[in-house]
């Protein structure tokens, strides 16, 4: 292990968990030509959903060998609603482990938020800080939006780190593989479609499925981004491809200017979208091409932020709804909506809110053969058919409102152009 | 036809029927854990299992979870009996790191190009403990 110095090449050495993290790490950094490993000062952990029993074992084996994470750590969502506002059905073997495996990581000194957005719960590393981050959303919010530079983290190196406090020197962590060669100019789209929510699911598909293994800049998208349009972007590129950051020319932190996103060089491609491209990706979003029928609705992937529950809020306007509309979130937005009432007034209406996981990752909606489900998330509508056996349709937030009041697909007027 | 794959995480020798997949694939959502079967609709080797086999990859995609399907594999008794990967891949690769530091017993990985993979399609090989790739004798 000629990676680690001679104090680390002792501590790997050992027979507790933080020996094991440390040579969990040096493994990875070997096997992908690291020439060493770097401090990182934050984790965000997405390795404490359960898949099978193996990884419990992993995480009771470290806890019972006194790990502990070394960094400020957060969790990404668990296969548990443990908040107790929805019902998971589980069975009781795997609701066991999945619970136990949640217990584990919160005993090695992780922060229980179980969300995937921990960016909107105060976890927000600064531009230029090295960190170790899981959930290929929070990976792509935190290196694009926030600046701050990770690799896409699998699952049990993102622990490793966290424990071991340093990662494996490659990749995005260097100044120089974050440099974009791509361009994507949406100045030909209207400045209406541009400054829309609906539309940035399906801009971040068409770059998830374009980009590739390249860096990307959006140009001509200033003045017209939120912070969650930038997480809906994120979340639908990095479902849709293997994205890890993006630049935004103009708004995001590493791209004040479209040419200092590039350092300077020509684009090695530039990519001029037009209507037909955005309408042939939004087609994509939708595996159900045709009908009225709506069994229910999905929202929050990423896990919703408090102005989107308020806009949630206003465009149900009181109504009760006829079919089941599932507000996706975190601890971080529950406790303000409980402490305010909002709530249960909300869930009297008919909204369920899904707290410490969601309904792609664990099973909550009701079985149903040939279901249907509704959701402006580009990151639901790619999985949701494969995780949850509906069939999806793509709309927008207020699309998905009327839906659920109606009981049935409502679409307003909208020029994709 | 010898070939020498380079050692990822080298191991002892094993033997078994070369799975050459025809495509990259993500093990998450793609392989069943529990019985090592591959189950993406849209993969061309949809329907085979990989459990004891000679999995040979021409490459990975999709999600960061494909670590944790392989270690379930690993202690299910259902991993391949070795893997040969085009280009190491440290999140499919870290399910094997970490099945070894769990003291379960776990494949070999090497690293062999896809085009040096296809010769042994449909044949039974032994991937010996110094990487040489041999065809099980009796077998064309």
């Amino acid at each position: 292990m000629t990676l680690l110095s001679p104090g680390q090449t002792e501590v790997a050495a050992g027979a507790d968990g933080l020996a094991m993290a440390l040579r969990i790490v040096a493994e990875a950094a070997r096997l992908m030509g690291a020439p060493r490993l770097i401090p990182v000062a934050s984790a965000h952990i997405d390795g404490a959903l359960y898949h099978g029993d193996s990884g419990t074992y992993f995480a009771e084996k470290l806890v019972e060998s006194g790990a502990m994470v070394a960094i400020p750590s957060t969790l990404n969502v668990g296969a548990l609603d443990l908040h107790g506002c929805a019902k998971v059905r589980l069975a009781p073997h795997q609701r066991d482990m999945a619970r136990r495996m949640m217990r584990a990581y919160e005993r090695m000194g992780c922060k229980p938020t179980w969300t995937c957005a921990p960016y909107q719960a105060g976890h927000r590393p600064a531009v230029g800080t090295d960190v170790a981050w899981g959930e290929s959303n929070a990976v792509v919010f935190c290196n694009s939006v926030l600046g701050a530079r990770t690799n896409r983290y699998g699952d049990f190196l993102d622990i490793a780190c966290a424990i071991a406090g340093v990662a494996p020197d490659y990749g995005l962590h260097r100044p120089e593989n974050r440099i974009a060669t791509l361009v994507l100019d949406v100045s030909l789209l209207s400045e209406e479609l541009r400054s829309s929510d609906v539309f940035y699911p399906v801009l971040g598909t068409f770059l998830g499925l374009r980009s590739g293994t390249s860096v990307c800049v959006v140009d001509g998208l200033q003045g017209c981004t939120t912070e969650d349009r930038l997480k809906a972007l994120g979340a639908a590129a990095a479902s849709a491809g293997g994205v890890g950051l993006f630049h935004i020319a103009g708004v995001t932190p590493e791209a004040p200017t479209l040419a200092k996103a590039l350092a300077g060089e020509p684009a090695r491609e530039t990519i001029h979208v037009t209507p037909a491209m955005v309408q042939e990706t939004l087609a994509r979003l939708s595996t159900v091409k045709t009908g009225i029928q709506v069994d229910a609705v999905a929202i929050g992937s990423p896990h919703l932020s408090l102005d989107e529950v308020d806009e949630m809020e206003r465009l149900i306007g009181g109504r009760a709804l006829e079919k089941p509309l599932y507000a996706n979130t975190g601890r971080h937005v529950i406790g303000a909506l409980e402490a305010a009432g909002r709530r249960s007034r909300l869930e009297a209406l008919g909204v369920h809110f899904v707290i410490d996981t969601c309904v792609v990752v664990t099973p909550i909606l009701p079985e149903l053969n040939g279901g249907v489900l509704m959701t402006n998330s580009g990151k639901f509508a790619h999985y949701a058919p494969g995780n949850t056996g509906y069939g999806v349709v793509y709309g927008s937030l207020a699309e998905c409102v009327e839906s659920a009041f109606a009981g049935r697909l409502m679409r307003e007027p909208r020029q994709w152009s | 036809m010898v070939m020498t794959a380079r050692p990822l995480l080298p191991g002892p020798s094993a033997t078994g029927d070369a799975l050459v997949l025809s495509a990259p694939i993500s093990f998450w959502g793609g392989v069943d854990p529990a019985t090592g079967n591959i189950i993406d609709a849209r993969h061309p080797d949809r329907g085979k299992n990989i459990a004891g086999s000679i999995l040979a990859l021409p490459g990975t995609i999709g999600s960061s979870s494909a670590s944790a399907v392989l270690l379930e594999l690993v202690h299910a008794g259902k991993a391949p009996a070795a893997i040969l990967i085009d280009e190491p891949d440290a999140i499919l690769l870290l399910g094997l790191v970490v099945a070894r530091e769990m003291g379960w017993t776990t494949p070999a990985a090497w690293q062999l190009a896809k085009a040096d993979q296809q010769q042994f399609r449909g044949r039974r090989i032994t991937v010996a403990a110094n990487g040489t790739i041999t065809p099980v004798e009796g077998n064309i």
